[in-house]
């Protein structure tokens, strides 16, 4: 090894090479070391994850009224749906949809009436209005999406049906959000 | 600089200073830059941005000192403590707020100089490219001061602007979680959005002088388009356009001022002053006026990932301009048939900007049903933004390429100064005299 400096051909990689080598890895490797806090620290903090599911007293609810309410700050629609949107729902199953979905699996078993679903648009964000578009179910205001009574995507920019949260039933009037 | 440095130290302690930091040969050789002498009122917008940057920076200090960037907090210390109780707050943050709109009204005005009279064509690409990231520079730190008051439109614009990203294949959703710093638009997005909108204007601030570099090496182009062939076709820049530009900043100002003192709320929304409410979406979501041609583009799109890669390449349209547009002559003064096309493409842009401030169900004639072509009728505000937003694509993809190739231009003069001599009169064709008559 010591004589590899001084060694005739070039192709062979010398000491200077290795330590080339080694020192630019190292410093790679730290400049990588240094700038992922800097940027994970943008993520969610710990306090902000550690928002707990919420529970909901579906008597709020009368037939054929909707709710916002708030989970993990993002709001969440609670709808309580009449036998005609639920019909016109089934109805629409095998209609030519974007993101094929049945109504069944929109819902929890034996609750159909009951739908509850991120109100955060899947296109910008933005909450539909309910009552608005030609598919009896919601109209986003910002950039026209139109979804129908199972909150399934029908029509304009959005790529998602609204996306369902995870929850259970823990008796017939509440729900369990998270 | 090009040339020999004409400054010469006349006492001991410039001579001094001249070996050891030559800041005042510096700024004497800036002074005395050679400038082409027949630059019209459209080349006094760097001028003009120059004051808008500087004002938006002092403004903008000022108002941290009594800003509260808390979701509980930044409402109030807007509209209540700034507003009503800050000594002046109303006069500091009028100027701040209405000073947005004034530098991109300015702005813009100054890219469309640049396309008209050719600014970014060969030895000035790199120019017009440094021009090009301070407008999405400029975009992006508006976009996060309009967030900071908290209001309605503040929030819900935030999280469709910081949604548009999650559109992205693959890493979208991660990168909006990140400048969320949460499930949604809260505290931690204003937090930083605050922290950046302070950031940015000094990354714009260096880019400007960049920018300033990159224009003094060619120089500036000027109304003909015909390069700088001699002394005699230049003047120093002071004092012949620091008085120009002084003046045009004087005019600007009036409007400045016609806004700050008399329609201090012609740019704000109703919906701004009505507190963040994470649970309410507005009926009707705008963008700020500057903005509106990209959100009816989006909007044109009845695809989420298509919608923002229209919106990115209406931008980056802009970037690529200098090789799409591969014609000799500079200047659209001898292009005829650019020009139209280039009118058009403002019209163009100008039908966009109306398209975007409408709702999105919107009508062009109300009432009237014609028939419905994919998804939309065509008496519908989204047609209408699709023809333009074609036209817009077209402009930059299709027409000017095909000019560059295709145009039969007219005669362009031999110096920069033979049209400013002549008036006209002399002059081969006919068409440098109408040029005249613009300019």
């Amino acid at each position: 090894m010591a004589d590899a400096l001084t060694h005739p051909d070039a192709a062979e990689p010398s000491r200077r090479d290795f330590i080339n080598i080694l020192a630019t890895s190292a410093t790679v490797g730290a400049a990588v070391a240094v700038a992922w806090p800097l940027i994970d620290q943008m993520n969610p903090a710990a306090d902000t994850l550690a928002l707990a599911s919420i529970e909901f007293d579906l008597t709020k609810v009368a037939l054929g009224q909707e709710v916002t309410i708030s989970w993990r700050k993002q709001p969440v629609f609670v709808r309580h749906r009449t036998p005609a949107e639920i019909a016109r729902a089934k109805a629409d199953d095998n209609a030519s949809l974007k993101d094929p979905a049945t109504d069944a699996s929109r819902v929890k078993p034996g609750h159909e009436e009951w739908l509850i679903v991120l109100a955060s648009c899947t296109h910008l964000g933005c909450i539909p209005t309910f009552g608005g578009g030609e598919y009896g179910g919601w109209l986003c205001p910002c950039h026209g999406s139109v979804y129908d009574t199972a909150a399934r995507i029908r029509k304009g920019p959005a790529p998602k049906n609204l996306y369902l949260p995870d929850y259970a039933f823990l008796s017939d009037t509440k729900v369990k959000i998270g | 600089m090009s040339g020999p440095s004409k400054y010469e130290p006349k006492t001991g302690i410039e001579r001094w200073l001249d070996s050891r930091l030559p800041i005042i040969r510096f700024g004497a050789d800036l002074l005395d830059y050679p400038t082409p002498r027949n630059l019209n009122y459209w080349w006094t917008f760097g001028g003009i941005l120059s004051f808008c940057l500087v004002a938006q920076i002092v403004t903008g200090i000022v108002l941290a000192m009594h800003y509260d960037p808390s979701g509980a907090g930044a409402f109030i210390s807007v509209e209540q403590h700034i507003m009503r109780d800050v000594n002046y707050g109303w006069l500091i943050r009028g100027i701040h707020a209405n000073g947005a709109s004034m530098f991109f009204l300015a702005v813009y005005l100054h890219i469309l100089r640049g396309i008209y009279y050719g600014s970014y064509k060969t030895p000035r690409e790199v120019l017009w490219l440094l021009g090009c990231i301070i407008y999405v520079l400029m975009m992006a730190t508006a976009f996060m001061g309009y967030v900071l008051p908290w209001g309605q439109m503040s929030f819900w614009g935030a999280k469709v602007i910081t949604n548009l990203l999650g559109a992205i294949p693959v890493v979208g959703p991660g990168i909006t979680t990140l400048l969320w710093g949460g499930f949604a638009v809260d505290d931690p997005t204003l937090n930083r959005f605050f922290s950046l909108h302070y950031l940015l204007p000094f990354v714009i601030a260096a880019v400007v002088a960049l920018h300033v570099w990159a224009l003094h090496v060619p120089g500036n182009n000027n109304p003909t388009g015909v390069a700088v062939k001699s002394k005699s076709d230049t003047l120093a820049f002071h004092p012949y356009y620091t008085v120009k530009d002084g003046f045009a900043v004087s005019l600007f100002l009036i409007l400045f001022a016609v806004f700050v003192f008399f329609l201090p709320d012609a740019f704000l929304k109703t919906d701004n002053m009505i507190p963040a409410n994470p649970l309410v979406t507005p009926p009707h979501i705008v963008p700020e006026w500057y903005l509106l041609p990209f959100y009816a583009i989006l909007r044109a799109i009845p695809d989420k990932l298509m919608g923002v890669l229209a919106l990115g390449g209406a931008i980056a349209c802009l970037f690529a301009l200098p090789w799409l547009d591969t014609s000799k002559v500079r200047s659209m003064r001898y292009r005829p048939k650019a020009r139209i096309f280039f009118f058009v493409w403002i019209v163009a842009a100008l039908i966009l900007g109306w398209c975007g401030s409408q709702e999105p169900d919107g009508q062009l004639f109300p009432g009237v049903t014609t028939f419905n072509l994919i998804d939309y009728d065509l008496n519908s505000v989204t047609w209408i933004s699709r023809f333009a937003a074609i036209y817009y694509f077209a402009y930059f993809l299709v027409i000017t390429p095909l000019l560059s190739w295709r145009e039969k231009t007219l005669p362009v003069p031999d110096s920069l100064y033979t049209p400013v001599l002549s008036h006209g009169a002399a002059t081969p064709a006919g068409a440098v005299a109408a040029a005249e008559k613009k300019g």
